[in-house]
C-alpha cells in the first residue's frame, strides 16, 4: 500500500455530498474523508501495474449476448407498484414540486 | 454596418421504439394505459431487481444506425447515469456513454433546392423516465412510471445545421427513415420523437463556436423554428450589448414565446457515469448486421421508384405519397382494393390533404380504413354518387371511418338519374328563371351554369350533372 498520498479538501467533500443527496455531520465528514483518501490510494496501487496492450473489461463474467424476446410478460402492477408510494395521489406517486 | 451572424445548431433526438415491451422488462409499452399499471420491479428501480436486455431495441437501433449510414460498434455495453429526479426511481438511467451502439453516420437534407449532408456524432440506446404532471390543486408534481424504462435511442447529430428550415429538414428525414423501418411512429405531439436543440451563434465568416445553449420541450416543428428564432435572438442581443452567454439548459416556453433558464439540479451536471454492472455487453458480428440489412424494408428512394414503374400516377403524387410511410401504405393498401391508383392518388392529394391541414394533422394521425376510401371510389366510378355527393360523404370517412356504402344508403344520397324525375325539376326551373334562360339562348353560355346549380339545388345534389347539363341543353334548344 502507499503511504496516504491521496487528500480529499473540504470543498470535494461538500461536492460529493451534493451529488449523492447526503448531509454529513463534520465529524461523519471526516470519517468519510478518510476513507475516500484509502479508497483513491488503492486505486493509485492498481496504477502502478503496466496495463498497457489489456483490453478494458467490461464486465467480469465472459458473458455477452443475453437477451429477452419482445413478449408482454408482466399484467397491470398498479396496486403492488403504489404500495411503495409514501404519498399518493389517484393512482399517482405525489412528490414535491418539481419543474420540467 | 451591423455585424452578421450566423446560427450554429446541433440536434440531440429522442424517439421511442416500436417494441411491444420495455427495454429491460416484459412491461407492455402501449401508450394511453392507466397510471402506474405497465410497471414491475425492474422499472421502478426496487433493489434487487435485475435487468434484462430487449433484442428487438438492439435490432431497430441496429436498422436505424445503418439507414443512417452510421458504423455499429461491434462490442457495446450500458453505463450508468447518476442523478436524482422524481421522474427517474431508480436514481440513475441505464444508458450508454463510452461504447455507443453506432457512431459516425449522415442524412442527407434538401432546403431550397440545396443538398446537405448532415453529420451523425453517436446513438445510443437508453431507457426512458417515468411522467410528472403538475397537481394544481396541491401544488405537488405526481409521478406516473408506465414510461420509465421504455426504450429509447438518442440520435447526436453535429452542430451542421445554420437554420431553422434545415433543422426541420433534418427531422423530416430521420422521421421518415425511422417509420420507413417500422423502429417507431415518431409522433412529437405523444413524444415518442422529442428533439434538444444546441444553439450558438458568431459572427458570420468566423470558425471557432460560440457558447451554446441547450433548449428542452419543443413538442412540434412550428415550436422548434420559433424556439431557434427566440434564442438566437436573445443570444445576439447578449452579444450586442457587450454581454457573454451562459452555458445553460433553457426551456421554451411556446405559448409565450420564450425560453427560460431550468435551474440545474443542484448545480451539479456531474453524472458519474459508470459500466453497468447488471447488464453484460453486446457483442455483434457481421453476420447480425448482414441479417438485419436484409430484412431492411423498402426504404423511400426504392419505393418511390417502384411508384413511377408500377403506378400511372404522377412523378409529383409519387414524392408526395412516398414523403411518409403511413401516407404511403394507405395509398397501396386502397390501391390494391379497387385497382384505381390515378383515383386513390387525387382523393390523397386533394381531399384527404386539404381536411389533414384544415384540421393541422400529420398523415400518422388518419384514422380511416383503405377499405371505405375504396368503396367510395367504386361508387363514385359506378356513378351512384355524383362527385360533390362523394366529397361530402368523404368528411364522414375522414372523421368517422364510416362503410361509404351504408351511409349512402341511409341518406338517401345516390343520384338521380331517373330521367322522368330529371325532367320536371329542370323544367320546373327553366319556368322559374326566364331570364337566365332566355340569355342562354341569346348566346351567353355561362347562364347554363347558373340554371344546372339551381336544378342540383332543387335535386338535394343528388342529381346526375351530366344528365342535367345535357337535359338543358336540349330544352333550351327546342
Ligand atoms: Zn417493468
Amino acid at each position: 500500500m502507499g503511504n496516504m498520498a491521496n487528500k480529499i479538501s473540504d470543498e470535494t467533500m461538500e461536492y460529493v455530498g451534493i451529488l449523492a443527496k447526503l448531509e454529513l455531520s463534520a465529524q461523519e465528514k471526516e470519517a468519510a474523508k478518510s476513507d475516500m483518501e484509502k479508497m483513491l490510494d488503492y486505486i493509485d496501487t492498481l496504477n502502478e501495474l503496466d496495463t498497457s496492450g489489456v483490453e478494458p473489461m467490461s464486465h467480469v463474467f465472459p458473458v455477452h449476448n443475453v437477451f429477452r424476446e419482445d413478449v408482454v410478460t408482466n399484467g397491470d402492477n398498479q396496486e403492488q407498484t403504489l404500495a411503495n408510494a409514501p404519498l399518493r395521489k389517484e393512482a399517482r406517486f405525489e412528490v414535491p414540486k418539481t419543474i420540467g | 454596418m451591423a455585424k452578421q451572424y450566423e446560427t450554429v445548431i446541433g440536434l440531440e433526438v429522442h424517439v421511442e421504439l416500436a417494441t411491444r415491451t420495455k427495454i429491460f422488462c416484459g412491461c407492455s409499452t402501449a401508450f394511453g394505459a392507466a397510471p402506474n399499471t405497465h410497471t414491475c420491479p425492474v422499472c421502478t428501480g426496487m433493489p434487487g431487481s435485475l435487468p434484462v436486455l430487449n433484442k428487438q431495441v438492439v435490432e431497430y437501433a441496429m436498422a436505424i444506425g445503418l439507414a443512417t449510414n452510421c458504423t455499429i460498434t461491434r462490442v457495446c455495453k450500458f453505463d450508468r447515469k447518476n442523478y436524482f429526479y422524481p421522474d427517474n426511481p431508480q436514481n440513475y438511467q441505464i444508458s450508454q456513454l463510452y461504447l455507443p451502439i453506432a457512431r459516425d453516420g449522415y442524412v442527407e437534407i434538401e432546403t431550397g433546392g440545396t443538398k446537405k449532408k448532415v453529420r451523425i456524432h453517436e446513438m445510443h440506446m437508453e431507457e426512458d423516465a417515468g411522467k410528472l404532471v403538475h397537481d394544481e390543486w396541491d401544488d405537488t408534481s405526481l409521478v406516473d412510471y408506465n414510461r420509465s424504462g421504455v426504450p429509447l435511442v438518442e440520435i447526436v447529430s453535429e452542430p451542421d445545421m445554420r437554420s431553422p428550415e434545415e433543422v426541420i429538414a433534418y427531422l423530416e428525414k430521420l422521421r421518415q427513415i425511422i417509420q420507413y423501418l417500422g423502429a417507431s411512429d415518431c409522433k412529437l405531439q405523444e413524444g415518442s420523437m422529442r428533439a434538444d436543440v444546441n444553439l450558438s451563434v458568431r459572427e458570420t465568416g468566423s470558425d471557432v463556436f460560440g457558447t451554446r445553449t441547450e433548449m428542452k420541450n419543443l413538442n412540434s416543428f412550428k415550436a422548434i423554428a420559433r424556439a431557434i428564432e427566440g434564442e438566437r435572438e436573445r443570444q445576439i442581443e447578449l452579444l450586442e450589448t457587450g454581454k457573454t452567454v451562459v452555458q445553460e439548459t433553457r426551456r421554451w416556453d411556446d405559448n409565450k414565446e420564450n425560453s427560460y433558464a431550468m435551474r440545474s439540479k443542484e448545480d451539479a451536471q456531474d453524472y458519474r457515469y459508470f459500466p453497468e454492472p447488471d447488464l453484460v455487453p453486446i457483442v455483434i458480428s457481421d453476420e447480425w448486421i448482414a441479417e438485419i440489412r436484409s430484412r431492411q424494408p423498402e426504404l423511400r428512394g426504392e419505393k418511390l421508384e417502384r411508384y413511377k414503374k408500377e403506378f400511372d400516377i404522377p412523378e409529383y403524387d409519387a414524392e408526395i405519397l412516398t414523403e411518409s410511410k403511413s401516407m404511403a401504405d394507405l395509398f397501396e393498401a386502397t390501391a390494391a382494393i379497387c385497382k384505381k391508383p390515378k383515383k386513390v392518388s387525387n382523393w390523397l392529394m386533394v381531399e384527404t390533404m386539404r381536411l389533414m391541414k384544415e384540421h393541422g394533422m400529420e398523415p400518422e394521425d388518419l384514422t380511416f380504413s383503405p377499405e371505405n376510401l375504396a368503396k367510395l371510389i367504386e361508387l363514385t366510378e359506378a356513378g351512384i354518387i355524383n362527385s360533390s355527393v362523394a366529397k361530402e360523404v368523404f368528411e364522414k370517412i375522414f372523421s368517422e371511418d364510416l362503410d361509404p356504402e351504408n351511409y349512402v344508403e341511409e341518406h338517401g344520397l345516390k343520384t338521380v338519374s331517373d330521367e322522368g324525375a330529371l325532367k320536371a325539376a329542370v323544367e320546373k326551373v327553366v319556368a322559374d328563371n326566364p331570364q337566365a334562360a332566355a340569355d342562354y339562348r341569346g348566346g351567353k353560355e355561362k347562364a347554363l351554369g347558373a340554371l344546372v346549380g339551381q336544378t342540383m339545388k332543387a335535386m338535394k345534389g343528388k342529381a346526375n350533372p351530366g344528365m342535367v347539363n345535357q337535359m338543358l341543353r336540349e330544352m333550351l334548344s327546342e
